[in-house]
């Protein structure tokens, strides 16, 4: 068990491109982590270089007291899962999960016992005869974690742990992993791109765009608070409303209508300030009725969610569009002329280089 | 719509009647009919023939190639007891076994598990000059591999400093085995090369992770994933080393026999000896050697996928 340190660190391509950009990140002991971002965004190559896989350009990497920076992935002790989770074809479960207890030459024995004792704790049991092609995905996903407990190492990489499975089983993974991480202990890492994913399993998330840290916080800051508008749109299963203004005699200007100045952002702002404002579908209303400090406008578009809907309102002047999230038995039909409403506390305002106003 | 019936439901698709395509059968036949034809015309014609020849006292010149006589198992029993018949058979074993067996497959594979860990450019200028070996004509080849080895001139004798060594009156055997690695190694190179881009990189990551060097990553990623494709490679360049003529170019079989490998061994017979029907009797044992060799080979690819 460990912390994850990384310093100014840095992993330059040929050609110049970074795919780590200045990361100093500090990933607590016991902590279930996430690397989120858009592909190509550096998540991977993190944590590959974390992993040792990758060689990093400059700066460091600390796991616990030791300095890693130059080890051998083997010398690290880290174990990695893969996305396609990498198991060997040719060798039966059993040999699979004892594979790191083989490259350390213990004996046959001890290894199979060991290999019964891992795969009990991860449900794989009457399964240690068999071939990963045998088994069903989610099967395979625990045998390849199986192969990372088995090494008794101090933290766990997963790249892209739940993408390989289907919708459902998906899910059931997710809290499958959520249960495990705490029960191990072991410091874990995991990339994804799904934000949703991120949101669900991690303790802490950090959010990459080229290479760079974008905000690093708890999956309720990181939703709630964004740092700018990229995390505002990247992360949520439906993007934040954002929409152009400037602030104008204690409102904010959208179009020609009148918005309130977002709670955080109060006294923070100046008259005539080019912002951007912006506002979440879930913590959006609409209402059928004049509602003053409300923004006016005309559904367009309405998608069924489920047990909600997801409904689009254009407003009149600049076709700006407002997403909002209504309870299933509450949907306006198309055409129907209402009030988008709001808490101003579940609003925020960017300024004109996308950064949040406020604390 | 009641489900039909079991057994009442329509049956053309269970019946086998041997149109499978639905194309009707003189159709079929009649799309296969060119391939079959060049395969007769080409293939088991000329086996046929052999056999024919080989039970006939067949010459290329004087009164038995005008009249040839059927003398039944004859030339078998003369080559089976000819010394020169197991010499060569000798001489060829250990040719296929040093330039094809170990030669090819071992530079093949050397060459291509490099390549997996160089930059791409140097990758591809290897490539090339590897493949340049293997596509050149062989005349063209062995002109240069003579001015090689040439004893007084040689580029080999001035490379190591080793005087007048004839090496291809010394070395026959030695040199066309060297000869016929160097020329076939790309086919291999290009096999194992492509073999080895089929192992998945994360499974090579997964053991290098856990601390594995580069033998046990070989031996439990690496290789299961390419036994397959060694078996076929192997299969291949033994049967093509077993055919190989080109060696005669360099040292036509000699001296004194001693690079005598059979293909030679049958030319010499049979067109320089005019024996026609001896050499085509050798010819069919050697098909029969190439049978044997190809159904072993198969049997035990066969054996790896159940």
């Amino acid at each position: 068990m460990a912390s994850i340190t990384t310093s100014s660190l840095i992993k330059e391509y040929p050609g110049g491109v970074r795919g780590v950009d200045e990361m100093d990140v500090t990933i607590h002991d016991g902590e279930f982590f996430a690397l989120l971002g858009p592909s190509g965004c550096g998540k991977t190559t993190l944590l590959r270089t974390i992993a040792g896989l990758e060689k990093s350009t400059s700066g460091s990497i600390k796991i616990g007291d030791r300095e890693v920076t130059n080890m051998e992935p083997g010398q690290r002790r880290v174990a990695m899962v893969f996305q396609d989770y990498a198991l060997f074809p040719h060798m039966s479960i059993a040999d699979n999960i004892a594979y790191p207890l083989k490259i350390q030459k213990v004996a046959k024995t001890e290894r199979h016992s060991r290999a019964e004792e891992v795969g009990d704790k991860l449900s794989l049991q009457g399964l240690l005869e068999r071939r990963p092609g045998q088994l069903s995905g989610g099967q395979q996903q625990r045998v390849a974690l199986a192969r990372a407990v088995t090494s008794r190492p101090d933290v766990f990489l997963f790249d892209e742990p739940l993408s390989n499975l289907d919708a459902r089983l998906r899910l059931e993974a997710r809290t499958f992993l959520k249960k495990l991480q705490p029960d191990l202990g072991v410091t874990t890492v995991f990339v994804t791109h799904d934000q949703a994913e991120a949101l669900a399993l991690a303790d802490r998330i950090a959010i990459m765009r080229s290479g760079k840290m974008q905000q690093l916080g708890t999956p309720r800051e990181v939703f709630q608070r964004p740092a700018n508008t990229f995390v505002a749109s990247f992360v949520g299963s439906t993007s934040m409303n954002l929409l152009k203004g400037t602030v104008s005699a204690g409102s904010v200007l959208i179009g020609r209508q009148r918005v309130a100045i977002p709670t955080d952002a109060v006294d923070r702002v100046g008259d005539g300030q080019e912002i951007t404002w912006g506002a979440r579908p879930e913590y959006l209303d609409i209402s059928l009725v004049a509602a003053p400090g409300g923004l006016e406008g005309t559904v367009t578009v309405s998608e069924n969610l489920g047990a909600s809907a997801l409904i689009t309102v254009e407003l009149p002047e600049n076709g700006d569009l407002v997403q909002v999230v209504v309870s299933e038995d509450r949907e306006p039909g198309i055409g129907t002329h209402v009030w988008v409403t709001f808490e101003p506390r579940r609003t925020l305002l960017f300024d004109s280089e996308g950064l949040r106003i406020g604390d | 719509m009641p489900a039909p019936a079991a057994g009442t439901g329509p049956s053309r698709a269970v019946v086998d009647d041997g149109d499978v395509a639905g194309l009707g059968k003189a159709r079929a036949v009649a799309f296969l009919a060119p391939g079959l034809l060049l395969i007769s015309l080409f293939l088991v014609f000329p086996a046929l023939w052999t056999l024919y020849l080989g039970l006939t006292n067949y010459r290329l010149s004087g009164s038995a190639a005008k009249n040839p006589q059927f003398v039944g198992i004859d030339n078998y029993i003369h080559a089976l007891s000819d010394d020169r018949f197991f010499n060569s058979l000798g001489l060829t074993l250990i040719f296929v076994f040093g330039s094809a067996v170990i030669g090819q497959s071992a530079l093949g594979f050397a060459i291509a598990w490099t390549m997996t860990r160089v930059r791409k450019s140097v990758r591809a200028v290897v490539e090339f000059f590897v493949l340049l070996a293997w596509i050149i004509p062989s005349s063209v080849t062995t002109f240069l591999w003579y001015a090689m080895l040439d004893r007084s001139n040689g580029t080999l004798n001035a490379m190591l400093s080793t005087g007048n060594t004839a090496w291809l009156l010394d070395y026959p055997l030695q040199s066309i085995i060297v000869f016929n690695t160097w020329v076939g190694t790309a086919f291999s190179m290009l096999l194992f090369s492509s073999a080895l881009a089929s192992v998945p990189p994360s499974q090579l990551e997964s053991a290098r992770m856990v601390g594995a060097g580069p033998w046990a990553q070989f031996r439990d990623v690496v290789f299961p994933h390419i036994r397959g494709h060694v078996l076929t490679n192997t299969l291949l360049i033994t049967l093509w080393t077993f055919n190989t003529f080109t060696p005669y170019l360099l040292t036509a079989g000699g001296p004194d026999d001693r690079s005598n490998i059979l293909p030679i061994f049958i030319y010499r017979l049979a067109l320089n000896d005019g024996a026609l029907g001896q050499g085509s009797a050798i010819s069919l044992i050697m098909i029969i050697i190439n049978l044997v060799i190809a159904t072993v080979y198969l049997r035990l690819l066969k054996e790896r996928k159940s």
